[in-house]
């Protein structure tokens, strides 16, 4: 049974990751969603295996099952649950704005990683002089 | 058993509470902040002072002896983190409140901000692996929505991108949760402690780099900091101070303590630990000189300098931990400080880009003390805070024969001079740009709005009055390290033995 269950843990992993390698938040949100199952999953097996419900005077306490696993995994789930909820309104907003719920890249980024190119072709003192002016060289 | 140990995480967590309640009413909102916060900052120094003098503080959350109920502890090195963190909160808040902009249209900053405050007063007193997640996540959820608030598009696409590593970062330290008790049958930190060194030594070396890569996303750790100087900036500055000051500490902490408290020394990553302090300060430097905005390269700076507090980390002595505490302390304080003038530069001179202002030490000199001061002492210049801890660090790496990182962090802090004085070069030295169609605002005497200017003319004193108390601070730093190094202390107090 726990073969099982760490078998299904992993493939929550696998095809969680492969959704957050993605481009659109949506399965991305999703793939968060898998990950958190996943991770969820791994939690209850770090339990061992199932028992009696552990209530007090009900029996034998070493037929119980470990309670902490699954009070853990309920805290997990609703800090899981407010995150992914604001997940979504974010990429609304996004699509609201672009119409669109890509993750992009770092604009700046690419910018300053263009004006390295384009003063390479420049030649350093043309370069450094535009720099100098304050320009910004464009692409 | 000490019940001033969990006000630092409840007085701000009712005080959000009853601040989400007064939403239409700025003004009581900004009341109950300044309050909860100033009181924050008391019992934080009064557990500094029993702590110091007592040794460690315990408080077991419902009464349930430890390793139960969720230890809450407070020794020195948290102790410490809790007053520079209060310092700074309440700081940055006068500032927010004296800024046009957020905190005046939006209802939710001051709850958000003090549910922020909760959470990382929460990751620095808890004693429980779990608590600790619950922590980042307060932390993280708050930060969410402060880094987003207003909404604006270039803030929705960085967001995504901060949120969904955060979450990466969560998950991996959620299963990494898991496997530990799995493994020991234990989260309590104090228990966690007697029983890793049990387990086979593959098995703790994993727990190890695992836990070091959870909290290397949060601290901006080199290769895993990419996320950082993308999405700090476009929040609001106040914001962007206390994100750059305070959350990639917490990383940090976390990273001391798990590696410090669980972990013992054969299973410590040592190795790997300097060649990503080496390597984190570099890239980051070298990061920071490459960009033309403000803020963004202070924001590089960030990922920098948390290369010298995990440097001073994989020294594992007791000076080498003394120095990081020291350092973190100025960090914190200068940091949070830098990326405030960052923001008064944007808004005297219209833009945080260097193209666009200039000669704002004839329109606002004032704001150039406020800057310089910080920036010399990050570089780190004698005699300022940043010398200071810098030069613990090199002392304690030449203990230990570690010269070619100590080297590296010398050669680091000569680009950092450089780069600070391509900020000061680019915005306060030159002429203003005239624009014809959008003359400058005058801006006052002071250089900006009176709130605004004081919340970081106190932040810049305190930097000061770290070097100036440099002496008594270091020895402060070097028995919280002691405690580090032998956490025996630590254990016992949790068990009360």
């Amino acid at each position: 049974m726990s073969t099982l269950l760490a078998v299904v843990a992993g493939l929550l992993f696998a095809s969680g990751t492969y959704l957050l390698l993605q481009r659109g938040l949506t399965r991305i949100i999703i793939g968060v969603g898998l990950v958190g199952h996943g991770a969820n999953l791994v939690i209850l097996l770090s339990g061992g295996l199932g028992g009696q419900p552990p209530f007090v005077g009900s029996g034998d306490p070493d037929d119980f099952a470990d309670p902490l696993p699954q009070a853990l995994i309920l805290t997990a789930i609703v800090i899981t649950f407010g995150i992914t909820a604001f997940l979504l309104a974010l990429a609304y907003r996004s699509w609201r704005q672009t119409r669109d719920d890509e993750v992009e890249d770092d604009i700046e980024d690419r910018f300053i990683a263009r004006q390295g190119a384009v003063d390479e072709e420049l030649g350093d003192e043309e370069a450094i002089e535009r720099v100098v002016a304050g320009e910004e060289v464009a692409p | 058993m000490t019940p001033l140990v969990a006000l630092p995480v409840v007085v701000p967590l009712l005080s959000a509470a009853l601040s989400l309640v007064a939403w239409r009413h700025r003004h009581v909102q900004r009341w109950i902040g300044l309050g909860a916060l100033a009181s924050v900052l008391v019992v934080s120094v009064a557990l500094l002072v029993r702590a110091d003098d007592n040794g460690v503080l315990v408080s077991q959350a419902g009464g349930w002896p430890a390793p139960i109920g969720i230890s809450l502890v407070v020794d020195r090195f948290a102790a410490i983190m809790l007053v520079v963190a209060a310092t700074t909160f309440l700081c940055v808040l006068v500032y927010a409140i004296g800024q046009p902009g957020t905190e005046q249209t939006a209802g939710a900053f001051h709850p958000l901000y003090l549910v922020l405050a909760s959470g990382v007063s929460l990751a620095f007193v808890t004693g429980d692996l779990f608590n600790l997640f619950v922590a980042f996540e307060m932390t993280l959820s708050a930060s969410y929505v402060l880094i987003t608030l207003g909404g604006r598009s270039q803030q929705v696409r960085t967001g995504m991108t901060y949120v969904v590593i955060s979450l990466v970062a969560s998950m991996l330290f959620l299963t990494t949760v898991g496997l530990v008790y799995a493994a020991t049958g234990t989260l309590n930190m104090a228990d966690l402690a007697e029983r890793i060194p049990l387990l086979p030594a593959g098995l703790q070396t994993t727990f190890a780099v695992l836990l070091l890569l959870v909290f290397g996303i949060k601290a901006g750790l080199f290769p895993l900091f990419f996320w950082l100087p993308d999405s700090y900036p476009t929040a609001p500055s106040p914001i962007t101070a206390l994100f750059a000051g305070l959350l990639t500490k917490v990383g940090v902490y976390a990273i001391i303590r798990t590696q410090t408290l669980l972990f013992p020394s054969d299973a410590r990553p040592v190795g790997l630990l300097l060649a990503l302090a080496g390597l984190t300060m570099v890239v980051g430097v070298l990061g920071a000189i490459a960009q033309g905005d403000v803020k963004r390269i202070l924001s590089f700076h960030i990922i920098s300098q948390v290369g010298y507090m995990v440097m001073g980390l994989a020294f594992f002595t007791v000076a080498g931990l003394a120095a990081a505490v020291l350092f973190i302390v100025h960090n914190v304080v200068v940091k949070s400080t830098l990326l405030l003038t960052g923001g008064l530069i944007e808004h005297v001179g219209g833009s945080s880009r260097l193209a666009r202002v200039g000669g704002l030490q004839h329109r606002a000199p004032m704001l150039a003390v406020l800057f310089l001061l910080p920036a010399l002492s990050i570089a780190g210049i004698p005699p300022l805070s940043g010398f200071v801890g810098k030069l613990a660090l090199v002392e304690s790496g030449f203990d230990v024969g570690q010269y070619t990182v100590v080297g590296v962090s010398l050669a680091v802090s000569l680009l950092t001079l450089f780069s600070m004085t391509k900020i000061w070069a680019g915005s306060f030295w030159g002429e203003p740009d005239e624009d014809p169609e959008h003359p400058p605002q005058p801006v006052g005497r002071l250089g900006g709005p009176p709130l605004m200017v004081l919340g970081t003319a106190v932040l810049v004193a305190a930097g000061v009055g770290i070097a100036v108390a440099a002496g008594p601070l270091y020895d402060l730093s070097v028995r919280a390290a002691a405690d580090l190094v032998d956490p025996s202390a630590y254990v016992e107090a949790v068990f009360d033995r």
